[in-house]
């Protein structure tokens, strides 16, 4: 088994949701509920600078006079927010631990039974790993050997301290401090998450990762990454996520912003498996995030891939702001909804500079009682000549009470410019499963195997190691879906 | 070895098959013949375990009941249906797909699974034998074939799961001579004294190449008439008429 495959075998082990359990640990105490209290309190557990404490309290500010959206197709219940924890950290962890061998060892063990080893000569080979616990990031591996080459990959705390030139620069910068409810609660309370500055014309050795792990009860997690490519650099990043079952819903609100400069270009994929709540859909992760990446310079490329197969509900936009001329932004996306579970996902694809161009490929797969939207934007500027968009959104249902929606916002101001949109809803056909069926393959495999189908334009778009394993992962997803 | 008695089909109030009898010795191929309507299908769907159908009745077959088992067990036991018109799967590669389904109906039978070499290496030497070309492997499964393709490919698939019972529901149905010929001349290499054959057709014509060893006219859901392939020319001839009321 390559080295990928066992990050990401934990997604493998039978079906139902095997990440579901919980790490007993002792964790430090914080005050509930959302308050200038709770940021204070946060940016001091992080020993940040000031300036990072007066970004925060600002945002706090802002969100004041701020409403929760609910635009949104999938509708939730009012989220109390001062009734949630916004920190959560083992204690353990207080004093840093200085190497990987230092961690406690109960959540070395919780990394483990996940599928990614910490210890330092236990380490994966090609892939570097931020372990996220909570509100805290546990470890990074590979942290010295990508510095001997420049590369820095750390936690955002981290780099609050330690690279804050690089963080004051392009923190927000993407996704401007108050551009919704949800980014700038973030902004004010974000804990932590990964950053990755790549120098220019370095190609990143290895596959750089991250992995979420929601532990605490009653507490919302609040990543924030900022990956930055530098001139006529490359990576390739890929995040995982998995919380334990529980009966009451948690919130998962990021903030990721990607910046691209000239020549440069970020490979963003996910793999996220939060816990979607049970068969009668109770529990589950609110997964409502903002992931957008600037292409700032000229013949820039951001790609994403993603692969939404857990939480409740899934409700985010990954874009591309195509600022360079000639600048290309690509979003693959495979959403899985089953039993209860309800997606309102798509993409931004905002069109700036001359001959840029854009790919929306999505497949959204809806079974059981569960909903999936796909939204998205194609908006082409003035001054964006010669651009291109090619979108294709398809749905697959499976069964006859669950719903697909296309929900695509199409303008272009400039008339040297092409878009082109194609959509297709279709269902499994019983000739289809009665085929594989004759060929002696059960309901489970036909249905895997058929959605496999259907999706493999976006899983091919995953690095190698990871698309065999995430291949299996659609088939769980949908295990009991048929018959 | 094929044991069908007082086979009853029917959907929702509709009776299809009335009674069917029928028995199938080892390595016998027999014909079904029929006008539209008679149930021809509906038997092939009954055999293979197709649901939507109310069934009573027995089918004995290796000792078992077919009517007991689903749709993958009959498969995995060795009952094998060669589509009239095979289903397109896109996105899902010939070879993806043929290795999935040989290696289950291995796996039910306690045998080792194959990898993607071995795999390769036996379903190559199957369409050299069956002068199949194996590019379209390589293609996502039926999409795009034409209808000789796509009955050559369902050929290929009998020649690789190796099963003891083969049903070809009109396989005939659409294909010019020359895929005809490769068609038939799949059957013929597949012809065993351990396989039997139960090939159902419209017309005559498929049954010039593959010679039944016995026809039997099927005529509102039973067999009104049994003979040898001679009684393929009469009714050709004759039409169905004389058993239609």
């Amino acid at each position: 088994m390559s080295n990928g495959q066992e990050f990401i075998k934990n997604y493998n082990h039978g079906s139902e949701y095997p990440q579901g359990f919980v790490t007993n640990i002792e964790t430090i105490e914080v005050p509930k509920g959302l308050s200038e209290e709770t940021v204070r309190f946060i940016s001091k557990q992080k020993d940040e600078p000031e300036w990072m404490l007066n970004w925060r309290l600002k945002a706090f500010q802002r969100l004041q006079s701020m409403q929760e959206p609910d635009w949104q197709k999938p509708k939730y219940p009012k989220i109390n927010y001062q009734d949630l924890y916004y920190y959560s950290a083992p204690k353990s962890l207080q004093n840093r631990p200085k190497s990987l061998d230092d961690i406690d060892p109960e959540i070395r063990k919780t990394y483990e039974k996940l599928g990614i080893p910490l210890l330092e000569q236990k380490k994966l080979a090609g892939i570097a790993v931020d372990a996220v616990f909570d509100s805290v990031s546990v470890a990074t591996t590979f942290k010295e050997k990508l510095n001997e080459i420049g590369v820095i990959f750390c936690s955002i705390s981290e780099a609050t301290r330690e690279h804050p030139e690089l963080v004051k620069k392009y923190l927000g910068s993407v996704i401007p401090m108050s551009d919704h409810f949800f980014a700038t609660l973030n902004s004010a309370v974000f804990t932590d998450g990964s950053f990755v500055y790549i120098p220019p014309g370095v190609r990143c050795p290895m596959e750089l990762s991250t992995y979420f792990r929601i532990n605490a009860s009653n507490t919302g997690q609040f990543e924030r990454t900022l990956i930055i490519a530098d001139k006529g650099s490359y990576v390739s990043y890929l995040e995982g996520c998995t919380a334990p079952m529980r009966d009451e819903n948690q919130l998962h609100a990021a903030n990721v912003e990607l910046v691209a400069l000239d020549d440069a270009e970020i490979k963003y994929s996910t793999v996220q498996n939060w816990y979607p709540g049970d068969k009668e859909g109770k529990g589950g992760i609110y997964n409502f995030v903002t992931k957008r990446g600037a292409c700032r310079g000229r013949n820039s490329k951001i790609s994403w891939t993603q692969v939404e197969t857990g939480s409740a509900i899934t409700w985010k936009y990954p874009s591309c702001i195509l600022q360079g001329d000639n600048s290309q932004g690509e979003f693959y996306s495979v959403a899985i909804t089953n039993n209860y579970q309800k997606a309102d996902t798509g993409t931004k694809m905002i069109h700036l500079g001359k001959n840029t161009k854009s790919k929306i490929i999505s497949k959204g797969i809806s079974a059981g009682h569960a909903d999936n939207t796909y939204r998205g934007m194609v908006s082409i500027h003035p001054k964006a000549t010669g651009s291109k968009n090619y979108t294709q959104c398809d749905s697959l249902l499976v069964g006859n009470k669950c719903g697909a929606h296309t929900v695509p916002y199409i303008e272009n101001k400039n008339s040297s410019s092409e878009i082109e949109h194609e959509a297709t809803t279709s269902k499994i056909s019983d000739d289809q499963l009665f085929y594989c069926r004759q060929r002696g393959l059960n309901q489970e495999e036909a249905v895997s195997l058929i959605v496999n189908g259907f999706c493999k334009e976006v899983l091919q778009q995953l690095p190698m190691e990871f698309a065999v394993e995430a291949q299996k992962l659609v088939g769980i997803s949908l295990e009991g879906s048929v018959g | 070895m094929i044991e069908i008695k007082n086979l009853k089909a029917s959907v929702g109030e509709k009776e299809i098959l009335k009674d069917l009898n029928l028995s199938i010795g080892k390595g016998e191929v027999h014909a079904i013949m029929g006008p539209n309507g008679s149930g021809k299908s509906t038997l092939s769907y009954a055999l293979s375990g197709k649901e939507g159908y109310h069934l009573a009745g027995e089918i004995r077959f290796n000792k078992k009941n077919l009517l007991e088992l689903n749709a993958e067990e009959r498969a995995q036991e060795g009952v094998f249906l060669a589509f009239q018109y095979p289903i397109e799967i896109p996105g899902v590669f010939t070879n993806n797909f043929l290795r999935t389904s040989l290696n289950s109906i291995r796996k039910a039978n306690g045998k080792k699974e194959l990898n993607a070499v071995e795999f390769l290496k036996i379903v190559k030497e199957k369409a050299n034998e069956l002068k199949i070309d194996s590019e379209m492997l390589a293609r996502p499964l039926n999409v795009g074939f034409s209808g000789g393709e796509k009955k050559r490919n369902e050929i290929l698939q009998m020649s690789l799961l190796e099963p003891s019972f083969v049903i070809m529901d009109e396989t005939d149905s659409g294909l010019d001579i020359d895929a005809l010929k490769i068609v038939s001349n799949g059957v013929n290499t597949l012809r065993s004294p351990e396989r039997s054959f139960l090939v159902i057709t419209h017309y005559q014509r498929l049954l010039n190449y593959i010679k039944p060893d016995f026809v039997h006219v099927l005529s509102d859901g039973k067999i009104v008439k049994t003979g040898d392939w001679k009684l393929a020319l009469e009714l050709e001839d004759e039409g169905y008429g004389k058993y239609v009321n």
